[in-house]
């Protein structure tokens, strides 16, 4: 049997990312994500870690590092929240726009005013539409994982890769977790080749302008290789699969084969929506929960599949899209679901906001007032859930 | 599943002892989970900690609200915060404090179930010349509840501390002797 450690979750991500040997990190310390880059600093500058570390003065300087070290072929690293997030946000387009294959753990945590430090996903819904790859975890495992499979895509697809990790109420548990042995990673990720990169012995450009009579190609360029890295990333779950046993689905079901009513989530919290479905479950209750492990690209068909004949879909969004049809989450799921014949019920709920606790009691109200919408349609078309009157 | 919430005061090392005992557990073959209450926390102020410990892989990604075992690093504690809050009637309460038992279950509001105590602040002032109680206090968890072994404990606590792990571990070993169940 594997040797589990325990292991703060952002120790245990940043030991990950050592064993995928980067060439460069670049971060600015911003909470929740701090302890990822203070590990990964110490394990450079204790000589574990063969690394150039970047120290510099904002986010927006992190990213832009790391597109600079990686437009030369270097193995790539950074990691942020929140304010941070956004402060980088320029770049995170051009990371993408350039198909650079970088990876950064996005340890979720709410975007200010109010400041909040706690989890939500309001800083990852803001990038969703940036052309990066989104993983979510739900454990600390999974972001172990991830953060193995990130650099296994970002490289065969070059384009770049986010872990979304659950600020706190992940990032910071102590848990067991076990590591991949480091021959078999070596297999499963070999050294970065980039056929085309800077370099003074064969120069090139990348990044050029995109004048009007070239960037709509390249943006369908880009648009479709977005699209075609979902097989690679389920190539790269089956490649895993078979070293370690852990299967990776971009949907993930819980109790869905009779299921009557769905909460559909993503991140951490479905943990404890698998607990409330387990209450229910031994009541003679008919419930399951979709998790959805692949943001993006979406995985419409699987999606689809996943959600067998249930006659609602109660999607519990993690972060508010103001002004919009729903939550960030919901708006998709709606999406979706027009793509097919398929017309469950979709109530749309955001919970959690800023680190609220929502409880596995709390999961069983949710599904309580799914079940409601059985025989009443629900009559706005999301609802911020659990609000102080 | 045992649940088990820590009360301490900023510094005093409760966040270490959350982990000291999801560390040990998971040695010994154990699932755990251990975690901080996430806030802006200040030093002295009133703080809790958080651990799980399984047979079975661990499942959750909420506070714990109704523990089975709740630790308290600090004296004074119980007469500022709620420390009974939530405890089931089944569970156990660990208490760091010199009075004698029935001024105990006053503050903690007439609990009825069982209790352990130690004299922990004397004994980490004259071990470790601190009135830091975190390691001393695992002492009084493990006689109380045998929920980690002293083996694995030890280990944990040799991992986390290096050269001060001794004098730890020896407040620990005289926490184990002296502590009291009612």
């Amino acid at each position: 049997m594997t040797k589990k450690f325990a292991k703060e979750v952002s120790i245990a991500v940043a030991e990950a990312v050592a064993q995928c040997k980067v060439d460069v990190i670049s971060a600015y310390p911003i909470t929740p994500q701090t302890h990822i880059v203070e590990h990964l600093a110490e394990l450079v500058n204790n000589g574990e870690l063969d690394a150039e570390y970047i120290p510099v003065e904002s986010e927006h300087a992190a990213m832009s590092a790391c597109i600079g070290a990686a437009a030369t072929g270097a193995r790539t690293f950074t990691s942020t929240s929140a304010q941070g997030l956004l402060l980088m946000y320029e770049t995170l387009f051009i990371a993408s726009g350039m198909r650079l294959p970088i990876v950064m753990a996005l340890v979720n945590r709410s975007v200010s005013a109010p400041i909040s430090i706690w989890n939500d996903h309001s800083d990852v819904m803001s990038m969703r539409d940036a052309g990066w790859i989104h993983f979510f975890a739900e454990n600390g495992q999974q972001a172990v994982d991830l953060i193995y499979h990130a650099y296994k895509v970002a490289e065969k697809t070059l384009l770049p890769v986010a872990v979304n990790i659950d600020g706190f109420i992940l990032s910071h548990v102590v848990e067991p977790v076990t590591f991949l042995d480091q021959n078999l990673l070596d297999k499963y990720l070999p050294p970065l080749k980039i056929k085309y990169k800077l370099d003074p012995k064969n120069p090139i450009t990348i990044g050029a302008i995109g004048v009007p009579e070239i960037y709509t190609e390249a943006k369908k360029a880009q648009d479709e290789a977005l699209k075609a890295s979902y097989k690679i990333i389920l190539q790269a779950w089956k490649d895993f699969e078979k070293l370690t046993g852990r299967k990776y689905l971009p949907v993930e079901t819980y109790q869905m084969e009779d299921a009557e009513v769905a909460i559909v989530i993503m991140g951490s919290l479905a943990e404890n929506a698998m607990n409330a479905v387990d209450i229910l479950r031994a009541k003679g209750k008919k419930v399951g929960v979709v998790r959805i492990r692949l943001w993006r690209p979406f995985p419409t068909k699987d999606f689809l599949k996943a959600i067998g004949k249930v006659k609602t879909l109660c999607v519990v969004d993690r972060a508010v899209s103001h002004g919009a049809t729903g939550g960030p989450v919901g708006i998709e799921v709606r999406s979706a679901l027009y793509q097919s014949n398929k017309r469950p019920r979709v109530l749309n709920l955001i919970a959690g906001l800023s680190g609220r606790d929502v409880t596995k009691e709390d999961f069983v109200e949710i599904f309580e007032k799914t079940f409601e919408t059985l025989t009443k349609k629900p009559t706005t078309p999301y609802e911020i859930y659990g609000v102080k009157e | 599943m045992v649940e088990i919430r820590l009360h301490g005061r900023g510094g005093q090392g409760a966040v270490t002892s959350a982990e000291l005992i999801a560390v040990a557990a998971i040695s010994q073959g154990d699932y755990a989970q251990a975690f901080p209450s996430f806030g802006p926390e200040r030093r002295g102020a009133p703080v809790q900690a958080f651990a799980r410990i399984d047979k079975n892989p661990i499942r959750s990604r909420e506070k714990i609200y109704e523990p089975d075992v709740i630790l308290v690093l600090d004296p004074t504690l119980p007469k500022i915060v709620n420390i009974t809050q939530g405890l089931k009637p089944s569970g156990i309460a660990i208490l760091n404090s010199n009075l004698p038992e029935p001024e105990l279950r006053k503050l903690l509001h007439n609990f009825q179930g069982k209790i352990a105590v130690v004299d922990a602040t004397k004994i980490a002032i004259e071990e470790l010349g601190l009135p830091i109680t975190n390691t001393t206090m695992l002492g009084a968890f493990l006689k109380a509840t045998g929920l980690v072994s002293l083996e694995a404990i030890e280990q944990a606590i040799t991992a986390r501390f290096g050269r001060l792990a001794e004098k730890n571990i020896k407040a620990l070993k005289r926490a184990i002797d002296e502590t009291k169940i009612y």
